[in-house]
């Protein structure tokens, strides 16, 4: 995989991203060309399934650099998301100083806080440097983590630099592109915000909709994929608990494709329902009258 | 620029005129100490004391440590060194501000009342129990409400009871750790650097113990007409516990739903519950509890209830239009958190009991229902909340029945 230099313009991001199956709206091409550009981290907020993570992985791919994914979770601490110190392999080393007679305490602790003890964590590792540039570092569900966590974290990205106390500060020759993602289950910290450049993730229009589907299911039939997006995109018009995302559009053209349907029925979509709505009170909801009505809506002939 | 009379030393007055100014400011809620007042005069020697903007500019400098007390300073400024007014005068009768006719700026109504208080002591007030008005208006009464009419007797009353509140500060345990001599978990990087000491040796074992951080609390504040006496001091409530916890969300409700999270996080009370009204536009109107949940569940339930929080779901449940739908965004908004407390100021009857068809709706989905009228019952709620929470499962078994 050769590194490809960064994309002029935002038409060429545009580009980029096409190229590689991601059909990404202007203004989203437009914010990812100015972070790139800028050198700031991109914050992508949005419902889930709209296809967050999955720009980052595009853009890694795209410009032949390292993706380096952080899954954000409560309680997500240094040790797991930075560094740790590889204690089993420290306390050999001890006890091999010691048969060795060794009892100089200077030269013990400078031995065991080497940086082979190191054992490095995605944050440190997008820090290193690398051959092909500056890899994609994808942090993922930021909200998930905690306040604690975000806070270290505005360090990290305002100085790109590590302080480990028994080492050394670890500084990134060049920084790395940064993607944080969030799914809103907690209102993300100003001062970390303010560091980003910000963009809303919406659900896509139905014609982009529609060409993401063509994309992503090759195998679909044409009649279906527009059946498809047009029921999809009636049900977000819908007041659901949780609306479905391209995700869930594509999981349900790729199952209605496995079944071998040419158009959508009512048995057909009540069978399958589960892949696009995941709440009970929302799928009680699609049924009858709803059902027949939004239905009827998306098989009818233009 | 109006000339200060009786700062003037040739009356005599200045040193009796800063003494009085600062015990008018500490009537008003901002510490100054004796110290300050001596730095204060010492001050003064030094200055142009005729040029009123250095004056202020001095004083504050010296009796403001904090920006949250910087409006209260200016108002008592102004009122405490009106020129060609007599300062002893003030001390003994409220003044007029000169705009009587136009609303009062928030916090001035407190400085009057400190600079009215004959004697500067405090006198224990009588917080007054109101009548309930039982009237849901459907009309819609679309007003911007005036908080400056907290009196400082009522502000003095609740912040005192509410700092005396012993707040819940750990209840969950997160799933962070941090140095802990009792911790359950080995901390081998500590142990190992401590054990260098001893030439390797693992001496003595340091260990972990997890962080306990106090849960997030949502509170929703039926604003509507037949709540309006409490309103303002729920509000007063929350500002204290938002101060004192990081994690305090607050939406008002009564036609519409308005998060004032930020506009509480103003420092001063006065400030605070002036910019919440002003963001608010449907004060003491009518209450659409349902429509007011759906919008609350849709929009922020997510975005505010992960973490472990605890709701406080503060109405009188006096809903006009119960029907299915309430019960489902209460059942929903019941299942998304951690524990549901239902505060009721109807509850101080002791022959209450839930008629109401809202009342009823909402009753099987809460984990709690208390009162909440007096500071006595907001006592009983901080104890409620500092204790472990009941079983959770109960009322949801009952509610799946």
């Amino acid at each position: 995989m050769s590194a490809s230099a960064l994309p002029k313009s935002v038409d060429a991001m545009l580009e980029l991203l096409t190229s590689r199956g991601y059909l990404a709206e202007r203004s989203l091409a437009t914010v990812a060309y100015l972070s790139l550009r800028m050198g700031r981290p991109l914050f992508l907020e949005g419902e889930a399934g709209v296809g967050k993570t999955e720009i980052a992985k595009v853009l890694s791919a795209a410009l032949g650099r390292k993706l380096i994914r952080l899954q954000c979770y409560e309680g997500l601490d240094v040790a797991s998301a930075v560094y740790e110190w590889s204690s089993a392999a420290q306390m050999i080393a001890i006890r091999l100083a010691e048969a060795a007679g060794d009892t100089d305490r200077e030269q013990l602790s400078s031995d065991i806080f080497a940086e082979r003890f190191l054992i490095k964590r995605p944050l440190l590792q997008a820090l290193e440097p690398d051959v092909a540039g500056a890899p994609v570092l994808l942090i993922d569900e930021l909200d998930r983590a905690d306040e604690a966590f975000e806070a270290y974290l505005l360090e990290i990205l305002s100085d790109f630099q590590v302080t480990i106390p028994e080492f050394g500060t670890i500084r990134a020759p060049q920084p790395p592109i940064v993607i944080i993602t969030s799914n809103r289950t907690r209102e993300i910290h100003d001062a970390l915000k303010r560091r980003c450049l910000y963009h809303w993730v919406d659900y896509p229009e139905p014609e982009r909709e529609l060409a993401i589907v063509k994309s992503r299911v090759p195998d679909i039939s044409a009649k279906l994929s527009q059946q498809v997006v047009r029921f999809v995109q009636a049900l977000r018009d819908q007041d659901f608990y949780k609306s479905p995302g391209v995700a869930e559009t594509i999981d349900w053209a790729t199952a209605l494709t496995e079944l071998d349907a040419r158009s959508l029925t009512p048995q057909m979509v009540g069978d399958t329902l589960g892949a696009l709505l995941k709440y009970q009170d929302d799928i009680a909801r699609m049924q009858g009258d709803t059902l027949q009505k939004v239905l009827k809506e998306a098989t009818s002939e233009d | 620029m109006t000339t200060i009379d009786h700062l003037n030393p040739p009356t005599g007055h200045m040193a009796d005129n800063v003494v009085g100014f600062a015990r008018a400011l500490r009537a008003a809620g901002i510490p100054v100490g004796p110290g300050a007042v001596i730095d204060a005069l010492n001050a003064l020697q030094a200055i142009e004391i005729g040029n009123r903007a250095d004056v202020y500019a001095t004083l504050e400098a010296i009796f403001v440590k904090r920006h949250e007390h910087m409006l209260i300073f200016a108002q008592a400024f102004d009122l405490f060194f009106r020129a060609a007014e007599d300062w002893k005068h003030m001390l003994d009768s409220v003044p007029l501000p000169d705009h009587a006719r136009k609303k009062p700026p928030p916090a001035s109504r407190r400085v009057q009342e400190a600079m009215a208080q004959p004697s500067m002591r405090d006198e224990a007030p009588q917080i007054q129990e109101q009548e309930l008005r039982l009237s849901v208006s459907d009309k819609e009464i679309l007003q911007k409400k005036d908080f400056a009419q907290m009196s400082a007797a009522e502000i003095a009353e609740v912040t005192r009871a509410i700092a005396n509140m012993k707040l819940p500060q750990a209840e969950l345990r997160t799933r962070r750790h941090q140095p802990d001599a009792k911790g359950l978990r080995l901390d081998m990087r500590r142990t190992l650097r401590s054990s260098l000491r001893t030439g390797g040796e693992i001496i003595d074992i340091r260990k972990l113990g997890r962080i306990e951080k106090p849960a997030p609390i949502v509170a929703l504040l039926d604003i509507s007409g037949s709540m309006s006496e409490y309103t303002r001091l729920f509000l007063h409530f929350l500002h204290a516990i938002t101060d004192a916890r990081k994690r305090v969300s607050v939406f008002l409700f009564g036609t519409r739903l308005t998060n004032v999270t930020r506009a509480l996080r103003a420092r001063d009370p006065d400030e605070a519950l002036a910019s919440c009204s002003s963001s608010v536009e449907d004060w003491a109107g009518g209450t659409r509890i349902a429509t007011s949940l759906h919008s609350f569940n849709k929009l922020w339930g997510r975005r505010v209830l992960g973490q472990g929080a605890i709701v406080l779901l503060i109405s009188d449940g006096l809903e006009r239009e119960a029907d299915a739908k309430l019960a489902f965004e209460m059942d929903r908004l019941h299942r998304s958190c951690r524990r549901l407390i239902w505060l009721n100021p109807l509850l101080r009857y002791s022959a209450f009991e839930a008629k109401a068809q809202g009342i009823k709706m909402m009753l099987p989905h809460v984990d709690e229902f208390r009162p909440v009228h007096n500071l006595t019952s907001m006592e009983g709620l901080i104890a409620a909340l500092s204790a472990p929470p009941p079983p959770h499962h109960m009322s949801r078994i009952r509610s799946a029945a």
